[in-house]
């Protein structure tokens, strides 16, 4: 692709801890997304995630190596709690926050009038994947970034983009989840735990991993069983859209919304940004330093080769994905819905 | 607080025109509800089967008091969706209630309600959504009691009316994915309508047997049936204005008879429950999501 109109995308890679972000940062990222310690993330698991002090060397660290920071505060604080929503955002911006990832329209609100110059991204979880919806956001809030769904085909990205008056940042690797982000409380229906509100997904306090005397291992969240595994096969985690259930009129259980399986768009790069897709996203702040390492300097030959018109090593991007399935989802045509 | 008034949700299967216009016919002549909110707003490939319907239905509910309230859809992403949500703003003798931010783009500037499938969890949410001429909201299913009562004290300063789901299956994840047409190996282009043979939705159980989730096409809903009969009084002690029923296949005039009673202070709320078990729903009850458990959940300890 040596297209002169062509954007060079951005890579938008993941981090859950300091040392991730630089490794990130590193490994050639253009951007690092990661959030506090609480609820005011999507990603708020045990371990995971940076205090103030972490974050304001972490965003010092990433802007003297020429890499942004976006704050991830894309969870929906419940009523009577939007203060601590209010403080990730104050402390991010007083660390120079190259930008803020938000769903909540009270928090999108809050930052367009307490910070109007503060670039404003956002989240997946607003779910908004219609010109109508991004304009809206845009327009209310001024919104220069949306994070689309993963439920778009390119050709419906590409028009899109000429109808939208901001930036498209699209997942092309990771974790692929089915449901519609922002509006789905089924581990909330399991847990008690919610996803907008906790910004947990099937929590690791609550999975239950039993074996019995044949070795058969049966995965649970609470006090649902998720799956059910034999010796011989790879045990998943127990996330409730990847798991088997039985149907009225099937014989066996199935993977009643979609089976373990892993986004890869590694063929699709050169279609993306024809699309007009301004930064690709890598899932994962809860993954390792190392697969963080791996993927993200793999990622960045790929986009790097494929600017510079050179082939794309699809064999070796392909085989990120860890032995697990994967897919192009609805990137690839609409009959993935 | 004795105004607190019932209102009966959007149909979410996918009925029959017939059954659907039987349905709200009995509504209007038998149950003691004050607003119908009527529209698709699960599957834009469904809602061709009732458009010749509403007239005759709005017109019969409308000559037996009953406000009516058109639901948009809660998810819009095709250009047929588009149309049809752009359509449904434009109408001006029905208020509509936008369940996605593409409606909202519409809606803005004039009254307009907001639907449960749009994300309004807190007070600042509602008063941006206000100032955009939202006049009532009808939250989440997954908000706790705190949340609500904190809503309830906003809705009220801001003179908004705040409603609940207290019964009825629970809808917990939409997707772009069909699953009913996924579990009949069809693509959703090519679903032939299956998910008319589920008229409360197809039950989904775990490996070892427990009924656990329904699948509503991209919807997926509580196997279990939202009731918070022993909550609503609490409910309008908060300032909670409108308490919405679900529909579903049983007998919803008994259902609106059992919370009427309830909210009038006629009838203990233990006496309402054993009214509830009486109108025909199979399964078990749920309420654990405003007492902050495991949606799933009925007991509150």
């Amino acid at each position: 692709m040596n297209d002169h109109d062509a954007i060079r995308p951005e890579l938008v890679c993941p981090a859950g801890t300091p040392a991730s972000l630089r490794t990130a940062v590193d490994a050639g990222a253009d951007a690092v997304y990661c959030g506090f310690q609480n609820a005011t993330n999507a990603r708020n698991f045990a371990g995971l995630n940076f205090t103030p002090e972490e974050m304001e060397t972490s965003v010092l660290y990433a802007h003297e190596h020429g890499a942004k920071v976006l704050l991830a505060a894309n969870t929906f604080p419940p009523a009577g709690k939007t203060g601590l929503w209010k403080e990730a955002v104050d402390t991010a911006v007083g660390f120079g926050i190259d930008a803020i990832i938000v769903a909540d329209i009270g928090v999108a609100n809050y930052v367009k009038t307490q910070y109007p110059d503060q670039r404003l991204h956002l989240s997946v979880q607003a779910g908004a994947p219609s010109v109508e919806a991004i304009k809206y956001y845009c327009e209310e809030f001024g919104v220069r970034r949306v994070v689309l769904p993963r439920i778009l085909t390119i050709p419906e990205i590409t028009v899109l983009k000429k109808e939208i008056p901001c930036e498209i940042e699209c997942f092309i690797f990771g974790n692929h989840g089915l449901m519609a982000e922002g509006r789905c409380s089924l581990t909330n229906y399991v847990t008690g735990l919610s996803t907008n509100m906790d910004g947990v997904c099937s929590p690791a306090s609550h999975v239950k991993y039993e074996e019995d005397t044949k070795r058969n291992l049966t995965t649970r969240l609470g006090d649902f069983t998720i799956d059910c595994f034999s010796c011989t096969q790879n045990p998943g985690y127990p996330t409730i859209c990847k798991g088997r259930y039985l149907a009225p009129h099937k014989q066996e259980g199935y993977y009643a919304f979609e089976e373990p399986i892993s986004l890869n768009l590694a063929r699709l790069l050169p279609e993306l940004v024809k699309a007009g897709v301004h930064a690709f996203k890598i899932e994962g702040r809860q993954r390792s330093r190392a697969y963080v390492r791996e993927v993200v300097s793999s990622w960045r030959k790929a986009v790097d080769d494929m600017m510079d018109g050179q082939d794309v090593e699809l064999a070796h991007l392909l085989s990120l994905t860890e032995g697990h399935k994967q897919t192009q989802g609805a990137y690839e045509n609409k009959r993935w819905r | 607080m004795s105004g607190a008034e019932l209102t009966i949700g959007p149909i979410l299967f996918h009925w029959s025109a017939d059954k659907k216009r039987d349905f709200y016919f009995r509504i209007a002549d038998e149950a003691p509800v004050d607003t119908v909110y009527i529209g698709e707003v699960i599957c834009s490939k469904r809602a061709p089967f009732f458009e010749p319907y509403y007239d005759e239905v709005a017109e019969r509910l409308t000559r037996a008091g009953k406000k009516i309230v058109f639901s948009s859809l809660a998810e819009i992403m095709l250009p047929r969706e588009q149309k049809m949500t752009k359509g449904l703003c434009e109408l001006e003798e029905y208020e509509v209630e936008a369940n996605d931010a593409a409606a909202l783009y519409h809606l803005r500037g004039k009254p307009h309600r907001v639907g449960q499938y749009f994300n309004v969890y807190n007070e600042d949410t509602m008063a941006h959504l206000t100032s955009q001429g939202a006049v009532h909201f009808t939250v989440p299913s997954e908000l706790p009691k705190e949340a609500l009562s904190v809503l309830s004290n906003k809705a009220e300063e801001l003179n908004v009316g705040l409603e609940v789901q207290v019964y009825g299956r629970t809808g917990l994840a939409l997707s772009a994915r069909c699953y009913h047409a996924r579990s009949h190996n069809r693509a959703q282009d090519n679903c032939q309508f299956v998910c008319e043979e589920d008229p409360d939705g197809m039950e989904l159980k775990t490996l070892d047997g427990k009924p656990f989730l329904s699948v509503n096409g991209i919807q997926t809903l509580s196997h279990t049936c939202l009731n918070l009969m022993h909550e609503v009084n609490e409910m309008q002690g908060m300032g909670i204005t409108h308490f919405r029923l679900s529909p579903h296949s049983h007998d919803m005039v008994s259902v609106a008879r059992a919370f009427r009673a309830v909210l009038d202070k006629d009838c203990a709320a233990d006496e309402g429950v054993k009214k509830l078990e009486q109108a025909g729903f199979k399964g078990t009850f749920s309420r654990g999501f405003y007492h902050g458990n495991p949606g799933y959940a009925w007991k509150t300890a």
